[in-house]
């Protein structure tokens, strides 16, 4: 049982009702007579209406000033130049009023605050415009089943919409990331378990070469692998080629969020495990990395979603090949990303409403895969939603059926 | 099972060694098993060939490097034209378009990063946070062929306006004085703004902030809470305890971070080939048409060269991969070196 005692300390009047007798502080407040609104108390969120006043104030005022200039200025113009305007202009008018009433750190600190919403609000802006245009000049060539469905080897660039499609690219980009998680996944895993759970004197050195890895230019990673692969072995350009140079890619990412993720594991787990008399190895496979899984999930999503967008080393290793490629050994093999750059460069309308339509794909693709690790990945190491919960109760009641049947038999 | 016998009489004793005491420190060291044994050499196998991966990048492009470099010698560095067969080439003009590029991109994905990375630590309502930072993290996940596509397309019509007010008014400062504008014409033809430096910087600067957000991020977020709480008691605002506690203590973190997104603003090819028509003198007037960057060279001539072209190209590379791994390091030494970075290190 607990009750809510609040005190009102700048109320004079007593009003005991509990009891009567002797002198008591404390009450529970009758909510029909209590205040709704405590006077005195300083608000200490949400906006004043002073603040709003500033605010609208000042955006009008930069709006309509920047009206009257705008041409005036001389050559600025454009849709960037007007709001480049307002908002210096907002941010001048805005320091202004607030200056009237608020001294100088207050003025400096609001100002501030503004411009970091400024730059968080530009970022989100930004991030948003990307993915609308894209999608919205992507729209007239996506609108046909053709462009799932067919692949543009009979199809010349001049022809219409409704003829050709990335069948090839999406197949191939299918091909390309199974080999590329073939490689990078188990070597990147392992990597990270080496970093995090043996005290190897070379886990320093990896861990600075993987840091450096995650800045490997892409062009730099193709470059490797024609290098060796193509000119050096001998093989053919192909889509092998272009997993093994996106695995370069994706290796780094997957190595430093799981090295991340693994870190995060309770030592405890760790030490109880070892008390109970397990090997290391043990430890790792039962303990650490069923507890890490989400995070190990993440880590391995972020990974294909970064390597799904490289272009440059399928440009260098694989090329573009305008029909459908099943076989990964031999002849190029084109992903999204390389397509959407191979048409976006042709003159035409229609190749480049194509490169839009299949940057489009790349991008929802992109977004399923993000989505999917946050949801994968949203809660921290070890703990546990309903379900999961659920069936390791059945696992240690099963446990404990079978410890009895064990202690009657004996 | 031996109950005990209550009714003894307990009493402690202490025990009488008979034996000798050991001459030597017992051994410590737990035995390992079979499965321990190939636990351990399997996982540093993996660690080892992460570690070769990255050398091999290294001596293969030097491999195949050679057979150019030779021939050129000290001119590879200075020679700023691109023409292998003529036997005269060299990196002088795509690395100062390089480093142009990425220096536009730094300066202005620096103050966004770190706006927004103060914005979601000490600004935003805890509840906004997270979604804030899936936001940031989306936008390194968008492959950089779609934000080269938004820059083409969309972004720089935006940006030619700017580019012509800014070469009017500042145009007597060296790097952004324009060649062929003319600032008390009424109307310049607007191609001589276009595939800059300058715009390609600034599409590349997008790559760059959520890289250098995420770094600042981590740091602000380590500032200790009893500093905070000590400004604010002291009569602090926040902008007062930001400029007082945070930025002081994510230093090393802000310096770092810097780093590592020019790190990949050097490296950036897709976005930067689509943008920029390439141009083969050193160039350091930003706003105006044409630049190059080392990427986007080996990308435009790697169909058509072969033999000998083909071991310029990878002698570019090897260059360009010097060059981030250089910066990279730099950066990493910062991060780790910093008061903020001090607990990250395993």
């Amino acid at each position: 049982m607990t009750t809510v005692v609040r005190t009102f300390v700048h109320q004079p009047e007593r009003r005991d009702t509990a009891s009567p007798a002797g002198p008591v502080r404390t009450f529970i407040p009758d909510p029909a007579q209590a205040p709704a609104v405590i006077p005195g108390v300083r608000r200490l969120r949400g906006i004043s209406r002073d603040e709003a006043f500033n605010m609208g104030g000042a955006a009008l005022c930069a709006l309509s000033v920047s009206l009257l200039l705008f041409g005036q200025i001389a050559p600025l113009s454009g849709v960037l130049g007007f709001v480049l305007l307002t908002y210096a202009v907002f941010l001048l008018v805005y320091a202004v009023l607030i200056s009237f009433s608020e001294t100088r750190p207050v003025v400096v600190d609001k100002v501030m605050s503004v411009l970091l919403f400024t730059a968080a609000a530009t970022a989100i802006l930004v991030l948003g415009s990307v993915i609308i245009f894209v999608l919205l000049r992507g729209r007239a060539a996506l609108v046909h089943t053709n462009f799932y469905t067919q692949d543009m080897s009979a199809t010349g660039p001049s022809e219409p919409l409704t003829s050709g499609g990335i069948k090839h690219a999406i197949i191939g980009t299918l091909v390309i990331m199974t080999g590329a998680i073939a490689i990078s996944v188990p070597l990147g895993l392992t990597c990270a378990v080496f970093l995090t759970e043996t005290r190897s004197k070379l886990g320093r050195p990896v861990r600075t070469i993987v840091d450096a890895m995650t800045a490997l230019p892409s062009i730099v990673a193709g470059l490797f692998i024609f290098a060796t692969w193509v000119l050096i072995f001998g093989f053919e350009r192909s889509g092998l080629a272009a997993s093994m140079a996106v695995s370069i890619m994706m290796l780094p990412i997957i190595i430093r969020s799981g090295d991340v993720v693994l870190r995060l594991v309770p030592g405890n787990l760790r030490e109880a495990s070892a008390a109970l008399g397990a090997p290391t190895w043990r430890t790792v496979w039962h303990v650490v990395v069923p507890t890490a899984r989400s995070g190990l999930t993440t880590s391995v999503i972020l990974g294909v979603a970064r390597g799904v967008g490289e272009t440059a080393p399928v440009l260098l290793t694989s090329g573009f090949a305008a029909g459908l490629n099943l076989n990964p050994s031999k002849n190029p093999m084109v992903s999204l990303p390389l397509a959407a750059f191979v048409f976006v460069r042709s003159p035409q309308a229609e190749m480049i409403a194509r490169g839009f339509a299949t940057a489009a794909v790349l991008m929802v693709l992109v977004l399923v895969l993000f989505t999917l690790a946050r949801v994968v990945g949203g809660h921290p190491a070890g703990q546990l939603n309903r379900r999961q919960a659920a069936r390791l109760t059945r696992r240690s009641q099963r446990d404990v059926i079978r410890f009895n049947k064990k202690v009657q038999s004996a | 099972m031996g109950r005990i016998d209550v009714t003894a009489v307990a009493t402690t004793t202490i025990p009488v060694s008979t034996q000798a005491p050991p001459t030597q420190a017992r051994n410590l060291d737990s035995k390992q098993d079979m499965g321990d044994k190939v636990f351990r050499i399997g996982t540093s196998a993996s660690g080892v060939a992460v570690l070769a991966l990255m050398a091999a990048v290294g001596v293969f492009l030097s491999v195949q490097a050679a057979q150019a470099l030779s021939k050129s010698g000290f001119s590879f560095i200075t020679t700023s034209d691109w023409q292998p067969d003529r036997n005269h080439f060299g990196i002088a003009a795509v690395i100062a378009g390089t480093v142009t590029i990425a220096l536009v991109a730094v300066v202005v994905a620096l103050p966004l990063s770190m706006g927004t990375a103060l914005f979601i630590t000490e600004v935003a309502p805890p509840r906004f946070r997270s979604l804030l930072i899936a936001l940031v993290d989306l936008m390194a996940a968008v492959p950089s062929v779609v934000y080269g596509l938004w820059g083409l397309f969309l972004f720089q019509g935006w940006v030619i306006s700017l580019s012509r007010w800014i070469s009017t008014w500042f145009g007597w400062i060296p790097i952004f004085k324009v060649t062929g504008a003319d600032p008390h014409g009424a109307v310049t033809n607007s191609t001589v703004f276009t595939a800059s430096a300058f715009i390609a910087g600034l599409v590349v600067a997008l790559m760059v902030v959520p890289i250098q957000c995420s770094v600042m991020r981590e740091v602000f977020s380590q500032v200790p809470l009893g500093e905070r709480e000590g400004a604010f008691a002291l009569g602090s605002t926040r902008w007062g305890m930001i400029r007082a506690v945070s930025l002081p203590f994510g230093q090393g973190g802000i310096i770092g971070g810097t780093m590592l997104g020019l790190g990949r603003a050097l490296g950036e090819t897709i976005a930067v080939v689509l943008i920029i028509s390439p141009r083969f003198d050193i160039n350091f007037h930003v706003l105006e048409a044409g630049g190059n960057s080392v990427s986007s060279l080996i990308a435009l001539r790697y169909s058509e060269a072969s033999g000998f072209g083909l071991s310029a190209l990878m002698a570019a590379g090897l260059a360009l991969f010097i060059m981030t791994l250089g910066v990279n390091f730099v950066a990493s030494i910062f991060i780790a070196r910093s008061r903020s970075g001090a607990s990250s290190e395993a």
